[in-house]
């Protein structure tokens, strides 16, 4: 280590608000998960029995991990970034091999004694360094169509290996690095489709007979063509977005009603509020409403959730650790919880933005994006306006993969913060 | 670059959208939405209701006649049943395989596999004595301790009446108070005085969990209730005059009531042919029930208050009385009998000979028919009266006063008014202005288009007894063991004829009785007041009706019996009644005419009546 490094480290530039931000939300969490968990016949913290026992060890041993972070060399994650990725995506490969157990339906974890680890957890942050690295290789632009497909490909390999696991929320997380691509100069239109594309997906559910849509996507398209009618290339756009959309309609159509599977249609079913079913699919979206609304403006208090107390919640102390929080701490915690989240967010990309080095921002870029959505899937999913799919709330959730990659994620990004001025001073000195 | 510089922002905007739109489905979830606050307390909340002890029914002396038994139910959570011994567990019920998977899938369907259900209602002692040691065996399985009511007696089921399950009626009725399968007072004192016999009920709150296990009390127990126990209740029976009541009249069909003048206790209420109160308890009630229901006798009729008699030698006592208080007969007034009295082609007969002509005391007791044609129209032909209708009017509301054609207001369920016309039902008959008193003769002898309950005979006697007033007859005599009369038992009901005119028709009574046709009804050392009558039946033998009070004067019991197709009044109903007021003034002492009795009890009317034969 170069002095100069260490004088930055004890001068103490590691971004402190960050840092706490991140132990507000790894503390709360922990009280969240012992309401969830609380058993009056033993109220300790350490009983390994009990999902908060385990917690205090995976937080203890994410500090532990944090600190190590902080202590390395900024360099070794560029260095390595291809490497852990590819370790990532060996270990992604060799769960379809290596797995002794199937949890909740999917077969992504690997049992290793007790302790169960998720590969795909990790999958997020090795993408997010890999994207980081080739970007800011030399020579490298975006406007390169090539070096977008390139992009892609580094998403799309684990994204879609980890849907072949079964496991569509994690999958869908992925789909973050678009986002995050969009700072790096991605076309907006990527994102305008996406939006298009998902009210034309919901619309194309939503609405019974296909033909409906298909009719009032030709009525906009002609309105459209009388405007645009004198330009030539414009018409041809019209009638390729036009084709597409219909396409896509009908597809969305026909994969919904005949290829989908039984589970996954009833989710969005529930989700749309198109059936109500309380005892099958609606079950945890019913009650996690119910503990979230009964929480009222202040909640009930610390260990008084009676919902999540009493375990009507499935999967309260994980994917539902909201609903505790909800029922707990009533409208005044859950949007304090909100404020927190969106408050690391934007501070997340204050600290991308004040990174000279494009390795550090396109990084920092990834983790708001995976830390984004992760809060947006996972707190609509709770409140009844996304389906169920399985992703934890990152810093709050039980399990040692999530909160161990997300600590990881978080604190690779403080360790290069440190370092933005010095990865300046070496650009110079090369 | 500059242009992807600048999109940072768009960043902070969809954080910012986003953010805002969680918040706000928040703000709806929580703070707007009130539903979610009940829906919780529904999830999570068990009430756990706990029945206080029903108030137990003693009789006017003080006998124990109902009280509470400890039941057991066995219940069952299905979702808990584990690894369970079934040949061992249908051995100890005594029940099939197949009858338990029926009784699984029974409980399942009645209340989901979650919550408890009634598996197998009211065990024997036997089977739960054995259930206690093995119950461990049977998860998912426990016992219910509940009370149902038990009788001290064999009598009055008409007046006990019983407790069942409450009715989806009385549920909605209840404000909330009753829920299904909850056992409440469905006839009878168990009916009238439900609300102070049942107490009320406590309730224990528990927080339940996912599985259906009671974790501790729901808001540290801030919103359980503690039972209070239900109050005990005296009836005005004398539960020994009622079991010789219902002895006297076994084997006929009939009905005595007798009742304490000063007071309005009801001494004794039997309907004949009755039931067994034991067989609405334990769990053949709903076979019993159907069994009693069937049967062409009705014993669940309850008689006394519901059987409409013609009223017959009842109207003479009254007549006698609105006559004079009219003033259109005084005690010397004579009418000859003459055999008959003639109204146009129509001739009401005597019933028999005697001399003639006949003062008041006579006509009552030689209850001389054509005495009381002359006396009913010397009340209704007075020249104050502008029509026919306006003196009927007079007669009709001095009846009513006297109980005859109203609800009396006893304190049981189903109480009938008899049958008594205003005078818009014969205007309407006759054509208004266009009938006499001749058109409704046969009234004056209480015939016709009348009809009389055995409770309102029996307090009419009371009102001559009395000379002048009734309390309205009831069965209730003390609320709870600080033994509190209600005060609307204490009130004065007079009838409209004035006391002073009494006396003269007590007198005619105490002749029927000691020169008259009720000579069988004569008590050594005490004066007994009576009169029989033989109600015409078109479907059969003549009814035996009597009514009368002893002892003359500060009578303590009056009495109206009436025997289906006993003929006579003479024959059963004067004997019978007798032989009770007897028993009553005797304070319980065995009977100086045991052949009497002996008689009664054996006569058996029961092939006379009509539709049975």
């Amino acid at each position: 280590m170069s002095n100069n490094e260490e004088r930055i480290i004890r001068s103490g530039t590691f971004d402190w608000l960050t840092i706490f931000i991140y132990l507000i939300m790894v503390g709360w969490g922990f009280l969240a998960i012992y309401s969830a968990d609380f058993d009056t016949n033993s109220p300790g913290i350490f009983s390994l029995s009990h999902s908060y026992g385990r917690q205090i060890i995976w937080i203890g041993a994410s500090l532990v991990i944090a600190l190590i972070i902080l202590l390395l060399d900024h360099r070794i994650y560029p260095a390595f970034g291809y490497i852990i990725y590819g370790i990532i995506i060996l270990s992604l490969v060799s769960v379809f091999f290596l797995v002794t157990k199937r949890v909740g339906g999917g077969l992504s974890w690997f049992e290793i004694g007790s302790f169960k680890f998720q590969p795909s957890e990790f999958a997020k942050f090795a993408t997010a360094l890999a994207l980081a690295k080739y970007l800011s290789g030399y020579g490298i632009s975006f406007k390169d169509t090539k070096t977008q497909l390139i992009c892609f490909g580094i998403i799309i390999l684990p994204m879609g290996l980890v849907l072949l696991q079964n496991d569509t929320g994690s999958a869908l997380v992925f789909t973050a690095f678009f986002l995050a691509l969009f700072r790096e100069g991605l076309s907006g239109i990527w994102l305008f489709s996406a939006l298009y594309a998902g009210i034309l997906f919901l619309a194309s559910i939503l609405v019974e007979d296909i033909n409906i849509i298909l009719l009032i996507l030709t009525a906009i398209s002609a309105l459209i063509f009388l405007l645009v009618r004198k330009n030539r290339s414009a018409i041809l756009i019209l009638v390729a977005v036009w084709a597409l959309s219909c396409g896509f309609s009908y597809s969305v159509d026909y994969l919904y009603n005949n290829v989908l599977k039984d589970h996954q249609r009833q989710r969005i079913e529930v989700m749309l509020g198109r059936v109500d079913d309380i005892k099958g699919v609606g079950y945890n979206v019913y009650h996690s409403k119910v503990a979230i609304g009964s929480g009222g403006i202040y909640g009930k208090g610390f260990l008084q959730g009676t919902q999540t107390r009493l375990r009507y919640v499935p999967e309260q102390n994980t994917d539902f650790i909201f609903c505790t929080i909800g029922e707990e701490y009533g409208f005044v915690g859950s949007f304090g919880l909100v404020i927190l989240f969106v408050s690391l967010l934007v501070r997340i990309v204050q600290l991308a933005e004040r990174q000279r080095s494009r390795f550090n921002r396109v990084y920092a870029y990834g983790v708001a994006s995976i830390i984004f959505l992760h809060f947006t899937i996972n707190l609509s999913m709770t409140v009844g306006l996304f389906p169920v799919v399985g992703i934890p709330l990152p810093f709050f959730s039980y399990g040692g993969s999530s909160l161990l990659s997300f600590t990881i994620m978080l604190f690779i990004l403080i360790r290069l913060d440190a370092n933005r001025t010095n990865e300046v001073k070496r650009a110079f000195e090369i | 670059m500059t242009l992807s510089e600048n999109r940072h922002f768009l960043y902070y905007a969809i954080f910012g959208v986003v953010g805002l739109s969680i918040a706000i489905r928040l703000f709806y979830l929580q703070v707007i939405d009130k539903s979610y606050e009940e829906l919780a307390r529904d999830i999570s909340r068990r009430e756990i209701v706990q029945f206080p002890p029903r108030g137990l029914i003693y009789d006017r002396n003080g006998v124990l006649l109902v009280y509470n038994d400890v039941i057991y139910d066995l219940m069952v959570v299905p979702r808990q049943v584990k690894d369970l011994d079934t040949t061992a567990f249908c051995d100890l019920l005594k029940i099939t395989r197949e009858q338990f998977v029926e009784k699984m899938k029974k409980a399942i369907i009645m209340n989901g596999d979650r919550r408890s259900s009634v598996f197998e209602k009211q065990i024997s002692p036997k089977a739960y004595a054995s259930f206690q040691e093995k119950l461990f065996n049977f998860t998912g399985f426990f016992i219910e301790v509940r009370t149902d009511r038990k009788y001290n007696t064999h009598s009055m089921a008409h007046v006990l009446g019983n407790t069942g399950e409450v009715s989806e009626k009385r549920i909605e009725q209840s404000n909330g108070y009753y829920r299904q399968g909850e056992f409440v007072g469905l006839n009878g004192i168990e009916r009238s005085y439900e609300e102070l016999l049942r107490g009320t009920k406590g309730v224990r709150n528990m927080m339940v969990d996912v599985w259906g296990r009671e974790i501790g009390p729901y808001g540290g127990g801030a919103l359980d209730t503690v039972p209070a126990s239900g109050t005990n209740l005296y009836v005005t029976l004398d539960a020994e005059l009622q079991a010789l009541g219902e002895k006297l009249l076994q084997n006929k069909v009939g009905s005595v009531v007798a009742i304490e003048p000063s007071t309005g206790d009801i001494l004794a209420l039997v309907s004949s042919p009755g039931y067994d109160p034991n067989e609405f308890i334990g769990r053949e009630r709903g076979n019993n029930y159907m069994k009693l229901l069937r049967d062409p006798m009705k014993p669940l009729f309850n008689r006394p208050l519901n059987a409409p008699y013609p009223p017959g030698s009842v109207f003479k006592i009254i007549e006698s009385l609105i006559g004079q208080q009219e003033g259109t007969l005084t005690p010397e007034t004579m009418y000859g009998c003459g055999g008959g009295y003639r109204v146009g082609n129509h001739t009401v007969k005597c019933s028999h000979r005697h001399y003639s002509p006949l003062d008041l005391r006579g006509a009552i007791e030689q209850s001389c028919n054509p005495y009381y044609c002359h006396v009913f129209r010397a009340i209704m032909d007075q020249k104050k009266f502008k029509s026919t209708a306006e003196a009927y009017d007079n007669w009709y509301k001095h009846m009513q006063s006297f109980g005859v054609g109203t609800q009396l207001g006893i304190d049981l369920y189903g109480e009938s008014k008899g049958i008594l016309y205003p005078y818009t039902y014969f205007d309407k008959l006759y054509g208004k202005n266009s009938w006499r008193s001749t058109n409704v003769i046969s009234l004056s002898i209480g015939q016709g288009e009348v009809g009389i309950t055995p409770l309102q005979m029996a307090n009419v006697v009371a009102i001559v007894a009395n000379r002048g007033y009734f309390i309205t007859p009831h069965i209730l005599k003390y609320i709870g063991d600080e033994k509190k009369i209600p005060d609307e038992f204490t009130k004065r009901r007079y009838a409209s004829v004035d006391t002073q005119y009494y006396e003269t028709v007590v007198e005619g009574m105490a002749r029927v009785v000691n020169n008259g046709t009720a000579r069988i009804a004569q008590i050594k050392d005490i004066q007994v007041c009576g009169k029989t009558g033989t109600a015409q039946n078109p479907h059969g033998d003549d009814h035996s009706v009597f009514i009368g009070f002893a002892p003359m004067y500060n009578p303590k019991i009056a009495i109206a019996v009436v025997v289906e197709n006993g003929g006579f009044g003479a024959r059963w109903a004067a004997p019978i009644a007798s032989l009770m007021m007897e028993y009553y003034l005797s304070k319980h002492a065995p009977t100086t005419r045991p052949d009497l009795q002996k008689r009664m009890e054996e006569g058996n009317l029961i092939n006379k009546v009509p539709n049975v034969q």
